[in-house]
């Protein structure tokens, strides 16, 4: 919301403050100050002159010579403006005077314009005239400014008088943040009751009074609510011989540094209103009432409508309707019909302010598509005290700008209105809640300026109608903080009972696995959560597959995000790709984030979050560099048996020969692999990708940070090498599971040391070399212990068809 | 015998002076020492001395060996400390050849942030706990004062599943969770994911993360509100930063204060980071309102709390001057080495 400072220090006089000091002190009292401007930036040495005379330039046919009187002395001034004749009162900037921007009325520039004396085409010429857009502004805030031309001033401005000042931009607009629940701040008067509580300063509301002429309003209109569930009052009033003309200038520019275009008296009346009292108003053409009836009432699902912008809207039995005895005239609270506008010729208005249910205006606005300055304050819930005092207003002013006549009466339906609310006050424990030693007083002193009552009998505070935020002991307990100041609230640490800050095992297993991701060469990327369903395809996921099964989105910003993910690696290829697009070489990356796995779809409870390690990678390594980082992280987070690498993996969107699910303990916690071509090409990347996932949920109950010291072998090992040839289909994991079982007790480990498939092996062979370590803890080995050992695991092998080489 | 001793001696000494390479030094000393050395033949022919004489020309015999000993030792010390630094000489390397790097991976500079604010408060004795990121509208918003047709529960721009399960828009759902579990007093943390519907650009993303903290114990202040996230922000942005809190609403919290600290980077005198206005808004807090406490199960006469939420990326695009908020979810990895 923007406000002009003079129209707040209308109702709050004896406020002094530079604009620095008000923003400050108004942002800490809790109606935020976003910035402001000065709407005589860059305005110097500017006063109001009259044209004495005009002569023709000697030298150029455009220009001409004037001289103007601008009170101590008549100064000669070339200029090119074609509007100006002698008698005429400008705005002059003199010698060593500056303007805010250019005649074209482009972006004004920071520093303004300097104006220098000169010479033009030979001529001296000591000043400059102005338009309005030198001036800052524009034709729209100042339509009685001339197109292309100087700002000409009307009869009764003073020669020689500050022009700035004349022209009102001696201000400063300020441009609020108002919380949602002060909704009686969504007005000058509003923010000034603030003003004036913030700087103890006193609040004069204007008073209204409004001359009435002997007609009564009973017989120009009559009203009927018939959804009273949604229209809690509704007030119309009536004014007749309505002059349309321009409303008064201190109007024109407390609109017009509000942001609102000056239009005509009746128009601006109820912006005005609005403004001021932050209640939306509406006029219609009386005439044009049918039956001199307003009908409030629900619209007919499937209605249609046009709005006074003229477009049609599709209408519901949800959207409240303004009818007159015929027909629909206006979308309650959004926006009136294109049937009973306004026009020029209009001879008896009808005002009508009233109070909408807020919910309702602001999802009939969300349906229909049409949200604007009106349905924006209804949908905040209004005061329908605030209707009343708003109408009665508009009329005062009808009637003082001379627009017209105010017809004596209101018409007025309105439900019960709610009792005040009362909230016991306790300065104890508003002290005890805020942590603060403010007296009694103090506090009271307070709720006067904020306009609560206080029964001392009862200890109750009565709170006025137009502040619905408060309710209860704690919203006191702002209000005294806030006047009394956040900044002087002392400051202290929570005492009592001490409590353990750590983290969850989870999140410390997830530490870990960034540690060892990173200590391998991958650095953490974060993916979205939701993805496109065209990523099934992607991965050549099959129809009917469980990862297919995701949890759909209603109201999606685009298919691309459109579901959440039951799988981890599109994330991954679509952020390798990008590096890869951009000639990134050796990428490695990781992620851990969710994916999320429906029970039923729809889904009628919340699905199940799972935790995936994600590690993608090209360039630099292979099928084997990503299972050592699964092994260092098993290894780093207590996990110190040997994982199984299952080739019997299906992954469709890994190579089917380069494969596997990694089973820990006989449960399947992870799969890792090379991505299948398919899929590289599909992402684009065009260069062998491996991926691992491990399904944390799966991996944590194995995890563990307990470690015991077994002791350091204090007698020497021996180890055995063995050459074999192997037929191909036999995997090392195969044969690593012999000699594991095999080995018994003595076996320390074993390292496969040479792989070979060429041409001195023969045909559907291939060459393997093992070492083999034996120790045991408690004597040397003896040569007999070690041929017996060795005995069985060679048995063993050659039960796997392979042959020892010598 | 003292004579031929004495010659021997001096024999030797001459040799070993003269010798420039240790494997002559050897033959030195097997030529003297040796068991066929010259000074163990003196010993052989003791048979011939009178025995009277015998201990005295061991003696002598002995002091010969320990004094050719010596300094064959010696110049065999110098020797090969000459040859290692001849070595050494020749082993002269370019120091400023490219280093081999290890090649580690980087954070994520959300996760380095998040890291920072939970030493900070786990430090003060608060427990970092999660919720869910789908989630009930009851959690999400009803819980917290944000009844249906509440204004807040619309310009949340939520996504929504079905009726009443939604992707939460705050991490203020997870208060929810842990006050339910009725065990007092609470110091939580809750970092984690949230949602809103809004267009990916510069400053916006429709899914950014959050860190939720809350404090519930008997005759807890605003005060200690106040202390409570000064000293985060002295620890998050340096020992000279200001807190300045400033009245806002928040649905959940009465009173409530958005936070401001001072600019880290020009101190508060005004810059391009904060606009020249000296203060940078980090986060919303207040104190817990008692019909959330009620809610939950906790009698608001008893108990009183605070709670606050910081947005995560603020703070990293805050802290590392990161200008596309894109950035943080393209994964170049150009990008993610910076951190």
């Amino acid at each position: 919301m923007n406000t002009a400072l003079s129209w707040i220090k209308a109702y709050v006089p004896e406020l002094e403050c530079t604009d620095q000091e008000y923003c400050d002190a108004m942002t800490l009292s809790g109606t935020k100050v976003e910035g402001y401007e000065r709407l005589d930036k860059n305005l110097e040495k500017i006063v109001v002159g009259q044209i004495e005379k005009i002569e023709r330039h000697p030298d150029a046919d455009k220009l001409i010579v004037c001289q103007v009187n601008i009170g101590a002395e008549t100064i000669q001034i070339v200029t090119g403006a074609p509007n100006v004749k002698e008698g005429d009162k400008v705005p002059v900037v003199v010698d060593g005077g500056k303007v805010a921007g250019g005649h074209d009325g482009g972006p004004l520039p920071e520093e303004g314009i300097a104006i220098k004396a000169g010479k033009l085409r030979g001529v001296p010429s000591n000043g400059m005239m102005c338009s309005i857009e030198e001036l800052g502004s524009t034709r729209e805030m100042y339509p009685e400014a001339p197109e292309n031309g100087i700002y000409i001033f009307g009869e009764d401005a003073e020669v020689g008088s500050d022009a700035v000042e004349a022209l009102g931009l001696k201000d400063t607009v300020f441009e609020y943040e108002i919380t949602s629940n002060r909704v009686d701040c969504y007005s000058v008067l509003g923010i000034a009751r603030e003003a004036a509580a913030t700087f103890r300063k006193p609040f004069c509301a204007p008073e209204v009074m409004v001359q009435e002429n002997g007609e009564k309003v009973e017989d120009y209109i009559s009203v009927e609510v018939k959804d009273a569930d949604l229209c809690p009052r509704y007030t119309a009033r009536v004014c007749t011989n309505i002059k349309i003309a321009p409303s008064p200038k201190w109007m024109q520019r407390r609109l017009a540094a509000s942001g609102i275009r000056p239009i005509n008296n009746l128009v601006d009346i109820t912006n005005y209103v609005m403004e001021e009292y932050g209640q939306p108003m509406h006029a219609y053409d009386l005439d044009q009432i049918a039956g001199h009836k307003i009908i409030v009432r629900r619209a007919k699902d499937g209605d249609e409508f046009q709005t006074l912008d003229g477009q049609v809207r599709k209408l519901d039995s949800e959207v409240l309707m303004i009818c007159d005895a015929e027909k629909e005239i206006g979308i309650a609270g959004i926006m009136g019909g294109e049937n009973s506008k306004i026009t020029d010729d209009v001879k008896t208005v009808l005002f009508e302010a009233a109070t909408f249910n807020g919910t309702n205006i602001r999802k009939s606005a969300k349906r229909i598509g049409l949200r604007t300055d009106a349905s924006g304050k209804f949908e905040k819930g209004l005061d329908p005290r605030n209707a009343e005092a708003a109408i009665n207003r508009a009329c005062q002013l009808i009637q003082e700008l001379g627009c017209g006549e105010v017809v004596g009466g209101i018409a007025d339906v309105c439900q019960p209105m709610k009792e005040p609310v009362k909230i016991k006050f306790d300065a104890k424990k508003v002290n005890g809640l805020l942590g603060t030693e403010i007296s009694e007083e103090e506090m009271l002193g307070i709720f006067r300026m904020i306009e609560l009552k206080y029964d001392e009998e009862t200890q109750m505070l009565e709170i006025p109608s137009f502040r619905q935020d408060l309710l209860g002991a704690a919203d006191i307990a702002e209000e005294v903080a806030r006047f009394y100041g956040y900044d002087k609230i002392p400051v202290s640490l929570p005492n009592g009972e001490a409590t353990t800050g750590k983290l969850s095992f989870k999140l410390r297993i997830e530490q870990k696995a960034r540690d060892i991701a990173e200590y391998c060469g991958f650095s953490q990327g974060m993916c979205y959560s939701f993805e496109s369903p065209k990523v099934f395809d992607k991965l050549l996921i099959p129809e009917g597959d469980a990862l297919r099964r995701a949890i759909t989105i209603a109201n999606p910003l685009g298919e691309d995000f459109s579901i959440m993910r039951t799988v981890s690696l599109n994330g991954m290829l679509n952020s390798l790709a990008t590096n890869y697009n951009r000639r990134n070489k050796e990428v490695r990356l990781y992620e851990l984030g969710n994916i999320y796995i429906a029970d039923e779809l729809p889904l009628t409870k919340l699905p199940e979050e799972r935790v995936q390690f994600t590690l993608g990678m090209y360039g630099e390594g292979d099928f084997y560099s990503m299972k050592g980082v699964v092994e260092e992280f098993f290894d780093c987070i207590g996990m110190k048996k040997k994982a199984v690498y299952d080739p019997a993996s299906i992954k469709p969107f890994l190579h089917p020969g380069r494969q596997a699910d990694i089973v820990y303990e006989g449960k399947k916690v992870g799969y890792l692999g090379e991505v299948h071509p398919e899929v590289c090409d599909n992402y684009g990347i065009g260069t062998k990708v491996y991926v691992a996932v491990l399904d944390m949920p799966e991996v944590i109950p194995f995890a563990t940070f307990d470690r015991k010291y077994e002791g350091i072998a204090k007698y020497p090992a021996v180890s055995r090498d063995i050459s074999m040839v192997v037929p191909k289909d036999i995997l090392a994991g195969q044969i690593e599971a012999v000699i594991a079982q095999r080995g018994g007790k003595i076996l320390e480990g074993y390292q496969l040391f040479d792989i070979y498939e060429g041409a001195q092996i023969k045909q559907g062979f291939k060459s393997m070399a093992y070492s083999i370590t034996f120790r045991a803890k408690d004597r040397t080995l003896e040569e007999s212990d070690i041929t017996s050992v060795m005995k069985k695991v060679l048995n063993g092998l050659e039960g796997l068809g392979i042959e020892l080489r010598q | 015998m003292k004579e031929k001793l004495a010659q021997i001696k001096a024999e030797a000494l001459k040799q070993i002076e003269a010798s420039e390479q240790l494997e002559r030094l050897n033959e030195i000393r097997v030529n003297y020492l040796g068991k066929k050395g010259q000074l163990t033949a003196v010993l052989k022919g003791m048979k011939d001395v009178a025995p009277e004489d015998r201990p005295k020309i061991g003696q002598m015999v002995n002091e010969t060996r320990e004094e050719i000993e010596k300094v064959l030792e010696a110049s065999r010390v110098k020797m090969e400390r000459a040859l290692r630094e001849a070595r050494m000489k020749a082993e002269v390397i370019d120091v400023t050849l490219p280093a081999k790097k290890n090649n580690v991976g980087h954070r994520h500079p959300n996760t380095i942030a998040l890291e920072e604010v939970e030493r900070i408060f786990v430090g003060m004795g608060y427990e970092v706990v999660e919720g869910p990121e789908v989630e009930k509208d009851y959690y999400n918003f009803e819980a917290l004062n944000i009844p249906d047709g509440h204004p807040a529960k619309d310009e949340q721009d939520t996504f929504y599943i079905s009726g009443d399960i939604l992707l939460r828009t705050q991490t203020s759902s997870t208060q929810v969770h842990e006050m339910e579990k009725g065990k007092l007093p609470i110091r939580m943390i809750a970092p984690g994911r949230v949602f809103r519907s809004d267009e990916v650009d510069a400053t916006h993303s429709p899914s950014f993360h959050q860190i939720e903290g809350l404090v519930i114990d008997k005759n807890i202040t605003f005060a200690d509100l106040k202390g409570t996230l000064a000293e985060f922000a002295r620890e998050l942005f340096g020992d000279k930063t200001k807190v300045k809190f400033r009245p806002h609403h928040f649905p959940f919290t009465e009173p409530s204060a958005e936070v401001d600290v001072s600019c880290f980077k020009c101190g508060g005198s005004g810059c391009r980071f904060c606009k020249g206005s000296g203060w940078i808004e980090i986060l919303g807090c207040g104190m817990v309102h008692p019909h959330v406490l009620e809610m939950s199960g906790i009698d608001p006469e008893e108990y009183t709390g605070f709670a606050f939420g910081v947005g995560l990326e603020r703070i990293a695009l805050l802290k590392y001057e990161i200008d596309d908020m894109r950035l943080l979810y393209e994964n170049d990895i150009r990008f993610l080495k910076q951190f």
